[in-house]
């Protein structure tokens, strides 16, 4: 042993410590664990104190004879002092500071070095205990007024140094970040609990360095009590108390009582002055540490944590399965099986509660909760100062048996009642971001859903616009320079076939505007052979198609051509101007059309059957602009006729086959009475027949009830004008249909004639692109029956191995 | 009187049994389990149904004392049973479903707690107070 010179203060300072360590009263070898704690205490990284304990001789004996527990405070000194260790500088380093075994607070520290250094006498009054508690005592209280530290050195001075120093000492000892945790001034007793946790870290992370494990052992035999007390100083009074109570007897004991009922005052005293007391409130210290262990798990720290990992890891801190299970209960809010970093922190802090002796809560704390905001933020309401068990904070908070109910159904409710609703809050933070998932899928299918009528991915859109378009082309068809007033009609009556036509991507058809009978660009949407193509297919499938595909079309396309006419818009702008109503006659119409030539083909009713419903409701909202339209309908219809027909006829017949249709599918509407007395008695004629032929075939019919009915229209212009005053009152495709007539109709028949083939090749062409997009929307439909009817089928397969 | 008991597959061993009162618990245990056997029956009568709530209506076993027995079964087979007084005539089979969603759900979260074995008896603070609530609800 190295000659070791100590000064008198030096001299008694360790000998009280040896007189502390010595719990054996052996007089010649301080106790391993209490040395260890003391060392502990001291505020050292662990490996410094293995370097000390090496080079006292400690480790080559086994013990801590006095000589080298002499050494060891020296080295200690020296160590606290920043200097290097050395063997030398046990004799060579002068003025040294005494060895601080502080716990927390620097201001004891502080203290108690000057009460030593100051305190000749205390020592003496000290039965074996060091003069320094006092100060450590205070540091154990923490941000203990110095009121209260010297309170306590008054009142303590006997026993509570000892017991206090080994309380204080252990906290800090195996985790180094836990040392540091401790060690900081910060106020309040939130610290403290981490001192609890300390020793029992070693154990619990074997991320912890080495040397601290092999400690561990005594520590944690020592750390219980002590820990215990130390929360309980810290704690709220009531808990204090209970624990106190609770502590089997022991020198600790006499002097937590004691140490106890003065940190009760203390602690009163420190809650005046602190401003926030919460025992659960993690502090920043704590909530890196918690961090760092977070991201050992999960790097990303937005992520997760399994369940089994975490339960791994939680598993490590011996506490028994049912705690466990407990503490994962009220941590993960959101009930999902994982841990994000808040759950995490509030989980890991619930364990090293749980572990210095807290009893866990029913309920998460207010401040463990898992906030959107930050956890510092978090309303730390006084009242938790009185609860030892967190009942008190409980209390404003909903129940746990209500957090998870509450977990899915009021989430974006519960952001504005965050102080009652804890838990579920912290569910709205995490479960928002999970259920964003499902809430963007309803918003899918909501957005899915209004989409079909209007929108539908084949028809909607175009088909609004080709309907007057179309009747604008049957106006134009018509019109041979005549009067307007009947492009309303097959407007009108297009609507329906418009949609059919859209599908065939007839609005590209549109665009390029056919000027047919020297319509300008207003028409250009409604070429001619489109919207004969359009009736003509508007035709067959309201024939086609169930009878309530027949009767809404119709009413439509009326009061479009009128519109179309007055404002002489393009379609788009038709359409634009007017969505609300306009559309509502414009939906009619996309509806209607489809359900033609599907039923013509055989292929999927029952895709014309919703379109039809559609239609249906879009019919009978436009049912009362059709209905007084009657009169101009069989114009027309032979305007639609004209348009949607795509055979080689001739337009007359084509609009009259429209209006045909149309008068047979409103028909069967109420209006369809007055359609009938008004339209000629061809057209009536013709539209039973053409309906029965659209009826029954697909492509074909298109061709014959245009014909006819372009004769028809071009017999009976005279019509248009009432078309037209009836379609004004419609909207944009009336607009549009308007803009049709406008066109001269000066253009003569030749004209006419070599248009209306070009306008019938067009239809064609325009009626066999809607087949194909119908044909694509059959598909579609059977796919979604094919894969409900798998889902099913996997539904019903579990239940085969019952 | 009410009785809450969860059994698990594939025994159907009770995992959880809450009565309220607490009297006469043994009998409603042998209630509980003879009425096991009819919800094995039900589940493999109808294949289709995933979870269904049935009802088991035993009608007057006794003169003196009549309950219904409420059946219901997860998709992993694990089964609820509920026993009420029949004189409770407040207990609407809208309540009765929507207990067992409550049961149904708290076991979900007991089942996501990883230190939770499954197959173990379950002990959990949080679904303790649930079923008390619940069950103070009905009686």
């Amino acid at each position: 042993m190295e000659g070791l010179t100590l000064s008198e203060a030096e001299q008694r300072y360790y000998c009280d410590l040896f007189s502390y360590c010595d719990t054996e009263s052996t007089k010649k070898v301080a106790s391993n664990g209490r040395v260890l704690e003391l060392f502990r205490a001291a505020q050292l990284p662990n490996d410094v104190v293995m370097q000390i304990m090496e080079l006292c001789g400690a480790t080559r004996l086994g013990y801590f004879g006095r000589s080298q527990f002499y050494i060891a405070l020296k080295l200690v000194a020296v160590a606290q002092s920043g200097l290097p260790l050395r063997v030398e500088s046990l004799n060579t380093v002068k003025d040294l500071p005494l060895p601080r075994f502080v716990v927390s607070k620097n201001e004891q520290e502080s203290r108690h070095t000057a009460l030593y250094s100051s305190d000749a006498d205390n020592p003496a009054s000290y039965s074996g205990v060091i003069p320094p508690p006092p100060g450590r005592i205070q540091v154990k209280k923490g941000s203990v007024s110095h009121d209260t530290v010297q309170q306590r050195t008054s009142t303590d001075q006997q026993e509570s140094t000892s017991p206090v120093v080994s309380p204080q000492q252990s906290p800090p000892t195996s985790p180094h970040t836990w040392r540091k945790h401790n060690r900081h001034p910060s106020g309040g007793n939130n610290e403290r609990p981490l001192a609890g946790p300390g020793p029992f870290w070693a154990p619990f992370s074997e991320a912890q360095p080495g040397s601290s494990t092999s400690s561990d052992p005594i520590w944690s035999g020592h750390s219980p009590p002590p820990h215990q007390e130390n929360w309980v100083s810290f704690a709220d009074t009531p808990p204090t108390s209970a624990l106190l109570a609770m502590h089997p007897a022991s020198v600790q004991d006499q002097t937590t009582v004691r140490t106890v009922a003065s940190a009760t005052t203390t602690n009163e005293i420190r809650r005046q002055s602190s401003s926030y007391d919460d025992p659960w409130k993690i502090t920043d210290e704590q909530r890196q540490y918690y961090v760092n262990q977070f991201k050992t798990i999960q790097p990303d720290l937005n992520g997760f944590i399994p369940g089994s990992a975490a339960k791994e890891f939680f598993t490590k801190s011996k506490l028994p399965i049912l705690e466990l299970s407990h503490i994962w209960e009220l941590s993960d809010f959101d009930k999902d099986g994982a841990l994000t970093l808040d759950e995490f922190c509030a989980a890991f802090h619930l364990v090293v509660a749980r572990k210095n002796g807290y009893d866990l809560p029913e309920k998460l704390p207010e401040s463990l909760m898992p906030k959107l905001i930050d956890l510092e933020d978090s309303t730390v309401i006084p009242v938790i100062s009185e609860v030892g068990e967190q009942t008190g904070e409980v209390g404003y908070s909903s129940s746990p048996a209500e957090a998870p109910p509450s977990k899915s159904p009021s989430m974006p409710s519960l952001n504005q009642t965050w102080p009652e609703l804890n838990q579920s809050s912290e569910q709205w933070e995490t479960f928002s971001e999970r259920s964003s998932s499902s809430q963007t899928l309803t918003q899918f299918d909501s957005n899915i859903a209004p989409a079909d009528p209007d929108t539908a991915i084949v028809h909607p859109v175009p088909i609004r616009m080709t309907p007057s378009k179309i009747h604008m082309q049957e106006m134009e068809l018509k019109r041979t320079g005549s009067d307007h007033a009947n492009p309303t009609s097959p407007l009108l009556v297009k609507p329906p076939d418009l949609p059919e036509e859209n599908k065939m991507s007839s609005s590209v058809k549109f665009t390029p505007g056919n000027t047919v009978n020297g319509y300008s660009s207003s028409d250009s949407y409604t070429s001619d052979p489109e919207q004969i193509g359009s009736t003509v297919t508007r035709q067959r499938s309201h024939s086609g198609t169930s009878p309530d595909n027949t009767a809404p079309p119709p009413p439509p396309p009326r009061p479009h051509p009128s519109h179309s006419r007055s404002s002489s818009l393009d379609m788009n702008r038709s359409f634009s101007v007017t969505p609300g109503q306009q559309q509502a006659g414009v939906v009619a119409y996309p509806p209607a059309v489809p359900p033609r030539p599907q039923p013509s083909q055989g292929a999927g009713p029952h895709v014309h059957r919703p379109v039809d419903a559609e239609g249906l409701i879009a019919h009978t909202s436009t049912s009362p602009q059709q209905i007084p339209e009657q009169p101009n309908f069989a114009d027309f219809s032979q305007f639609e006729a004209f348009a949607v027909s795509g055979v080689n006829k001739e337009e007359e017949d084509e609009i009259e086959t429209h209006s045909e249709v149309l008068q047979v599918e409103k028909p069967s509407d109420s209006a369809s009475s007055l359609r009938v007395a008004k339209a000629d008695g061809r057209v009536e004629d013709k539209a039973p027949a053409n309906v029965p032929t659209s009826a029954a075939k697909g492509t074909t019919p298109l061709a014959p009830p245009p014909k006819p009915i372009r004769r028809r229209l071009k017999s009976e212009d005279e019509l248009r004008p009432e078309a037209e005053e009836h379609t004004q009152k419609t909207g944009v495709i009336a607009a549009v249909l308007a803009s049709q007539p406008s066109i001269p109709r000066s253009v003569g028949k030749d004209k006419k004639a070599i248009q209306a083939s070009i306008r019938r090749n067009k239809e064609t062409n325009t009626v066999l692109a809607r087949l194909n997009s119908e044909l694509q929307q059959q598909l579609k439909d059977v796919l979604e029956e094919r894969i409900s009817l798998e889902v099913q089928l996997e539904q019903l397969r579990p239940f085969s191995h019952l | 009187v009410l009785v809450s008991v969860i059994c698990s597959p594939p025994q159907n061993y009770p995992l959880y049994i809450r009565s309220v009162p607490t009297e006469n618990e043994l009998k409603f245990h042998y209630t509980v389990h003879t009425s096991l056997d009819v919800v094995d029956e039900k589940i493999s009568a109808m294949g289709k149904a995933l979870v269904d709530q049935r009802e088991l209506y035993l009608g007057l076993l006794y003169p003196t004392e009549d309950y219904k027995v409420y059946g219901y079964v997860t998709n992993s087979k694990v089964k609820f049973v509920m026993v009420v007084d029949s004189s409770n005539t407040a207990l609407r089979d809208n309540e009765i479903r929507s207990m067992f969603r409550k049961l149904h759900n708290s076991y979900t979260d007991i089942m996501c707690n990883p230190f939770y074995n499954p197959g173990d008896r379950i002990q959990s603070r949080a679904f303790d107070n649930m079923v008390n609530s619940m069950m103070m609800q009905v009686c």
